[in-house]
């Protein structure tokens, strides 16, 4: 089996450059790739269009990325998580391209899957849809929406291994599946690394094939946005 | 007397019927989890990717991997599935979704809906609003009928950004029911102590008022 193994974040990321396309995993802050995106802060990489459904909070994601202007462009869904985002969109220092969270989703991936542009219905007759081309499927509108690809992208797993193959747990899932397919270098990280052969084949979420990189990050801090208990 | 945030909520919970899969947006629509009636079996579903939400956690069940669209954390239920984003706007793009709930901005008497965006002040983003509100079979909005400044939030057009054309089905707000037809808002329920005088004076689209008008029962 090919052993997809790096030893940590610094050498998962040789060769992100300035200007680079990212994709990073993650709904708000759950399932976010927390070393690859510490490591991007320690290299100090710029100009980065980054995709991801969100911004992360001021001080923790992506938001760090934001504070320190490592960030150009980016393309999510919801931002209402992080004040600096929107006062830096706001005063014009940042672009933003803000797309309906499924099309996000399957532009990431359309990318992955090679199908470079397919119709939804979200979006059609709202601002989303200027300047796409929309049409009649059975009397309903629908916009074409093109595939999103990244020149690496960052996924987090709670169990992968040396082959690449990823489980992922709980809704820390959600767009990271997606993302591992569309990335021409796929940095995957996760909580548990063991050798190929220990996951059950019928268990994995992410094939090895999709993934370039893969190594046991540390460390995760795994913060929670809306704390929401109930009495026992 | 007006209704409360729980009382629209409570409203809304009438509306869910056996069976059903319903998504329930960020707001008051969450709280119609708290009132959906005994007996009655639901599924809902939340964009980030879970089938089966259950009710939060106790403080020794709080796991961050596990949290709502709303980024709070949740658990699941028997029967509870996982999955990818791109699977979860399959499910609603694809129609298997049977009811969404969500809130709003502003509605117009077609049904058009408002609510990601106000230029120059708020830049949230839509999230999954434009997806759910384009192939939602069934939709009901909850809302407050009026801006603070007394403006009516129920237009004949929707003066900010739009989410989606000709959507909304239904609305449950603070003063009343209403429902969107061909003609424009028709009004179905009042709030107990709401003339639909009152009603009238708050809706700025056409209000389509038919006999006598119910109190609405909680």
């Amino acid at each position: 089996m090919i052993n997809k193994t790096v030893k940590n974040a610094q050498e998962a990321l040789q060769g992100v450059q300035d200007g680079m396309t990212l994709m990073l995993g993650g709904f708000g802050l759950c399932g976010i790739p927390e070393n690859s995106i510490a490591e991007l802060l320690r290299l100090g990489v710029k100009d980065l269009t980054c995709i991801s459904n969100n911004a992360g909070v001021d001080d923790f994601g992506i938001g760090l990325l934001l504070q320190k202007r490592q960030v150009k462009k980016m393309i999510a869904s919801y931002v209402g998580e992080n004040a600096e985002f929107e006062r830096q969109l706001l005063s014009g220092e940042l672009e933003v391209e803000l797309i309906p969270q499924g099309t996000l989703a399957e532009r990431v991936r359309a990318g992955g899957a090679g199908i470079p542009a397919f119709f939804t219905p979200a979006g059609y007759g709202t601002e989303v849809g200027n300047g796409k081309e929309s049409r009649e499927f059975n009397g309903k509108m629908y916009l074409m929406e093109e595939w999103l690809r990244a020149d690496f992208a960052f996924v987090k797993a709670w169990k992968g291994d040396t082959a690449g193959n990823l489980i992922y747990k709980g809704t820390a899932r959600n767009f990271n599946p997606m993302m591992a397919t569309a990335g021409k270098i796929t940095v995957a990280e996760v909580e548990e690394l063991v050798p190929a052969g220990e996951l059950d084949p019928n268990m994995i979420h992410t094939p090895g094939i999709f993934v370039q990189r893969i190594f046991q990050g540390e460390k995760y801090e795994k913060r929670i946005e809306q704390r929401t208990v109930r009495q026992a | 007397m007006a209704l409360d945030k729980n009382q629209i909520a409570k409203r809304i919970a009438k509306e869910v019927k056996n069976g059903m899969y319903v998504n329930l947006g960020i707001g008051i629509p969450t709280l119609v989890a708290n009132y959906i009636p005994h007996g009655i079996e639901v599924v809902l579903q939340s964009e980030n990717g879970l089938l089966g939400m259950g009710p939060f956690p106790t403080e020794d069940q709080v796991d961050a991997d596990l949290i709502n669209a709303g980024k709070q954390t949740i658990t699941t239920l028997p029967g509870s599935s996982i999955f990818s984003s791109a699977d979860s706007f399959g499910m609603i793009r694809g129609e298997h979704v049977d009811l969404t709930i969500l809130g709003a901005m502003e509605v117009s008497e077609k049904g058009d809906i408002a609510n990601w965006k106000i230029p120059g002040k708020m830049v949230k983003g839509m999230g999954g609003a434009m997806d759910l509100v384009a192939s939602a079979k069934n939709i009901i909005v909850a809302m407050q009928h009026t801006a603070r400044d007394g403006s009516s939030k129920l237009l004949k057009e929707c003066t900010l950004p739009i989410t989606g054309l000709q959507c909304v089905k239904k609305i449950v707000t603070d003063l009343c029911v209403m429902e969107v037809t061909d003609k424009g808002f028709k009004l179905l329920e009042r709030a107990p102590g709401v003339t639909v005088e009152d009603i009238q004076k708050a809706t700025e689209g056409t209000l389509i008022i038919e006999g006598e008008i119910p109190e609405v029962e909680l």
